[in-house]
């Protein structure tokens, strides 16, 4: 029979565009934005331990000697560099005349991305 | 005969889902489906259409969580398990079922003043613009849009946003800003450089990935923001 | 988001892409060669050059960070009108005030 009631839902679905790669790569450059302004202030407090002189610095420099803070700092390279190479491709697409190979940057960045994370992994270690 | 199981919204933002069993066909499009159920199953179901040949843009819906004409999109393509789900257009009010309003899409389109103000009259001699000049080659890329609304659909900034123009409105700026017939510039660059105006745009490009016209209002929007930096940057904004 | 905002925003972000690409050949290289701090004060206390760097990216980072959280919170929260500004500003005036303590302390002897 047709016309039977078949699911309740709140609201109907409306985000198909979210599995596009652009959008995507728009999602990754505010959530590694937002992961980069908390991480600062923390980096700055770090390094104002300078100020107590060179023991106060080296003790926290040795608690990164730790692997697991070795894989984080990895992260927050990845963030960085994803930001700044997607960022780039934004400030080209806003600023030059329209050129084709979007899909191809944003790939780019993202693959330049974790090829500078696994860099520093890899000499950090 | 196969059939097809549908989930057509009905109501209004409060409603939900209807499963209807549709036949389905060879060369069957969505908009086919959805009067299909309107003349076979159910006489009460409000919908939308006019040309059904991909000119009007009337049939825009949302189709598997996308924005899209239904008259042009073919049910073999975007089927999946044997299922279709089907819904008004995303980010404007709902009316009743598959029929959303679209005031508040044209009322941005007026706040981004995306409405020609001549120079000349009708008795003044036509003016000749030659389809080779810069302006007119930005602009000629741009105007095919038919108000269809996809691109504000698919937009997550004009979600997120209630203040946001949308790429649509900002992309007939964008076209008018390049007609040198207008006279109406200085309020048009203060109109998309306001807060909601251009620069509210992340260049997402979900609205250039949706239009069924090819159209690049990403482009566009990237234009005004040059337009305005440079405008501003010479005092001429406020 | 208005033009101001989008310059100051693209802006930053434009004079932050050398500084960054700079800081991550900073990063890689004291990280690879297990730098200490004496090793790092060795190489920035009395440095013109690593003062002003790293004092225009603090700059520049706390304009771009404070204008790109308030974006967010816009878009993704309930704060309107006065509260984001507010937000902006709180936000970006901290980061500037721990990062200038954080480059005396690393530059100033």
């Amino acid at each position: 029979m047709n016309g039977l009631w078949d699911r309740q839902r709140r609201g109907f679905s409306r985000s198909g565009h979210r599995r596009d790669a652009l959008w995507l790569a728009a999602l990754l450059h505010r959530l590694s934005g937002l992961a980069l302004a908390a991480f600062l202030p923390l980096h700055f407090l770090a390094l104002a331990l300078a100020l107590k002189g060179e023991i106060a610095l080296d003790g926290f420099l040795r608690w990164t000697a730790n692997p697991l803070v070795k894989v984080a700092e990895m992260g927050l390279v990845f963030f960085l560099s994803v930001h700044v190479l997607g960022g780039i491709r934004i400030l080209l697409v806003e600023n030059l005349a329209w050129f084709q190979g979007q899909k191809q940057l944003a790939t780019g960045a993202l693959i330049g991305a974790l090829l500078l994370a696994l860099m520093f992994l890899v000499r950090a270690a | 005969m196969a059939e097809i199981a549908v989930s057509l919204w009905r109501g209004k933002a409060d409603g939900n889902y209807q499963l209807y069993r549709v036949p389905q066909r060879d060369n069957q499009t969505v908009l086919d489906v959805v009067t299909w159920v309107q003349r076979n199953a159910d006489p009460t179901l409000t919908y939308r259409f006019a040309c059904r040949v991909g000119m009007c843009g009337s049939c825009a819906m949302t189709v598997n969580g996308r924005p899209r004409w239904t008259c042009r999109t073919h049910t073999a393509k975007v089927i999946k398990n044997g299922k279709l789900e089907i819904g008004p257009l995303a980010n404007l009010p709902i009316i009743k079922d598959l029929a959303c309003d679209l005031e508040p899409f044209f009322e941005k389109w007026q706040a981004a003043k995306g409405v020609f103000a001549p120079r000349l009259t009708r008795v003044d001699a036509i003016e000749r613009i030659p389809p080779s000049t810069a302006p007119r080659l930005a602009a000629d890329a741009a105007i095919e849009c038919i108000n269809c609304a996809v691109c504000y659909a698919a937009c997550d900034t004009v979600r997120w946003n209630p203040d946001y123009l949308g790429p649509a409105a900002l992309n007939r700026a964008w076209t008018l800003l390049n007609d040198v017939r207008d006279v109406g510039q200085r309020q048009r660059l203060q109109a998309v450089a306001a807060e909601g105006g251009c620069h509210a745009c992340h260049s997402h490009q979900s609205c250039q990935q949706h239009c069924p016209n090819a159209l690049n209002p990403t482009a566009s929007i990237a234009g005004l923001k040059r337009h305005t930096m440079t405008a501003y940057l010479k005092g001429e904004l406020e | 988001m208005n033009v101001r905002l989008y310059i100051l925003q693209r802006g930053s972000a434009a004079l932050m892409v050398p500084l960054v690409l700079l800081h991550l050949g900073v990063i890689f290289y004291a990280s690879a060669r297990g730098l200490s701090a004496a090793d790092i004060f060795a190489r920035t206390r009395g440095s013109l050059f690593w003062g002003s760097f790293y004092a225009a990216f603090v700059v520049a980072a706390a304009t771009h960070a404070a204008i790109g959280v308030r974006s967010i919170a816009a878009e993704w929260t309930s704060l309107r009108g006065a509260a984001l500004e507010v937000l902006m500003w709180s936000f970006g005036l901290l980061l500037a005030a721990l990062g200038f303590i954080a480059v005396a302390a690393v530059v100033l002897a």
